[in-house]
């Protein structure tokens, strides 16, 4: 994969930022607007997808070796399996109980552990989802054509 | 939506069979959004993209083409077989379909519980997140773990060096 | 009731294209058009007339919401359906590369 003309990294340039702030605002609010953990892990990895897809695999570092890359993924995959049961077993003696103080409904720091089960889940989101498009660019990449 | 889903199952080329389906998930999205469900419209509107991009990626990557498909000599048997599954799923709707009620008159019992105790128990304003995070907790673990597991089986089949 | 209607012939032209199509690519084509008719029956089955959308308003409170439990439902299926279309993907471009093919009964024929 080679990558796009000027046009489109520059475009890309500009744009990925905003996307990749705009789901972790959806992230965030997730217990007060419409959105989530799902929504804005999906938003993240779209960003970025996009800016794999206007750079090529080259501007990464992707396909140096298959060990490096088999290393990576291995540790990110271990990074996911962390983070999901980091995140799910968080509470106390209970299974999820919501331990913290509620607060005030509307208001940003509020519902207890509700934001930090969003950012969870969201983190683990964006990753599996990059992970399986990096794992196809990968294999087109290496396979003798 | 059923004139894209016919669309593309009978498309000659793979591309445009792909991005029929897209047409699909996208009016999918319309539908979400008059239903008053804006949270799925926005999950559902990146991940049809996403899906869409994936299904490209491998069409290109390959033979576009349709093999030429012609009814083979088992033809009446798979008639057979496909009116009388048609016949039992239309059972089984007439039966279901009675018991459900009319479009706008939901009943269930425990969406009054959850409407009302939610806000008050959970303190979250977006009803739908206090659902999934608190009350259905066990559900959104084992949705974390299947997504993990299919994470593995891609990185597994896609894998180049394995044991000969 | 036009809508289940609808909803389930959505379904039924999923199930032709599953049974009658030898294409690989077309049939996890068929399969996510009946995951998005199951998807749409789940939000039909929430809709309360007269509605608003799920999110509580401290200020106004006195409103009717469409129920959430179903959405809370879709909302983790939807994701897992990209990661299992995901995988169908990566099953059908292994078996192109290991074939050339993606007919299934030139596939079944060969026995490799």
């Amino acid at each position: 994969m080679k990558g796009m003309t000027l046009i489109v990294k520059k475009t890309t340039q500009l744009i990925a930022g905003m996307i990749f702030m705009y789901g972790i605002y959806v992230i965030v609010h997730g217990h007060l607007t419409p959105g989530g953990g799902f929504a804005g892990g999906v938003i993240i990895a779209g960003s970025l997808i996009l800016v794999t897809l206007a750079y090529g695999g080259e501007f990464l570092k992707l396909v140096k070796e298959e060990a490096g890359t088999t290393i990576i993924e291995s540790m990110a995959t271990i990074m996911i399996i962390m983070i999901a049961t980091a995140g799910f077993l968080f509470g106390t003696k209970i299974f999820f109980n919501n331990f913290l103080p509620k607060g005030v409904v509307g208001q940003l720091v509020s519902a207890g552990v509700l934001p930090l089960y969003n950012i969870f889940v969201g983190t683990e989101v964006a990753a599996s989802i990059f992970i399986i498009f990096l794992s196809l660019i990968i294999f087109k990449e290496e396979s003798p054509q | 939506m059923i004139l894209g889903a016919l669309y593309a199952i009978h498309a000659k080329d793979l591309l445009s069979s792909v991005i029929a389906c897209g047409i699909v998930g996208y009016s999918l999205v319309i539908c979400f959004l008059l239903l008053k469900a804006p949270d799925l419209a926005i999950v559902q509107i990146v991940v049809d993209t996403i899906t869409l991009i994936i299904m490209v990626a491998v069409v290109l990557d390959s033979s576009r083409e349709e093999s030429y498909s012609k009814l083979d000599t088992h033809g009446y048997i798979s008639a057979v077989t496909g009116i009388l599954m048609i016949v039992i799923l239309l059972y089984f709707f007439a039966i279901s379909i009675q018991s459900l009620d009319v479009l706008g008159k939901s009943t269930l019992r425990m969406a009054n519980y959850y409407i009302e105790g939610a806000a008050q128990k959970t303190g979250s304003a977006n009803l739908v997140t206090g659902v999934v995070f608190d009350f259905r907790g066990y559900d959104t673990m084992g949705e974390a773990v299947v997504l993990v597991t299919a994470v593995l089986g891609v990185l597994t089949i896609l894998r180049l060096k394995g044991k000969k | 009731m036009i809508a289940y209607i609808m909803c389930f012939i959505l379904f039924l032209v999923g199930l032709y294209g599953v049974i009658t199509r030898r294409n690989l690519v077309k049939i996890a084509v068929s399969m996510s058009i009946m995951e998005i008719s199951t998807f749409l029956f789940f939000a039909l089955v929430g809709y309360i007339d007269g509605g608003v959308a799920p999110i509580v308003d401290p200020a106004d409170p006195v409103k009717t919401y469409v129920d959430p439990l179903p959405q809370a439902l879709v909302l983790t299926a939807i994701v897992i359906g990209l990661a299992t279309t995901s995988m169908l993907m990566a099953i059908i471009i292994r078996l192109y590369r290991k074939y050339g093919t993606f007919d299934i009964r030139e596939i079944k024929n060969l026995k490799g």
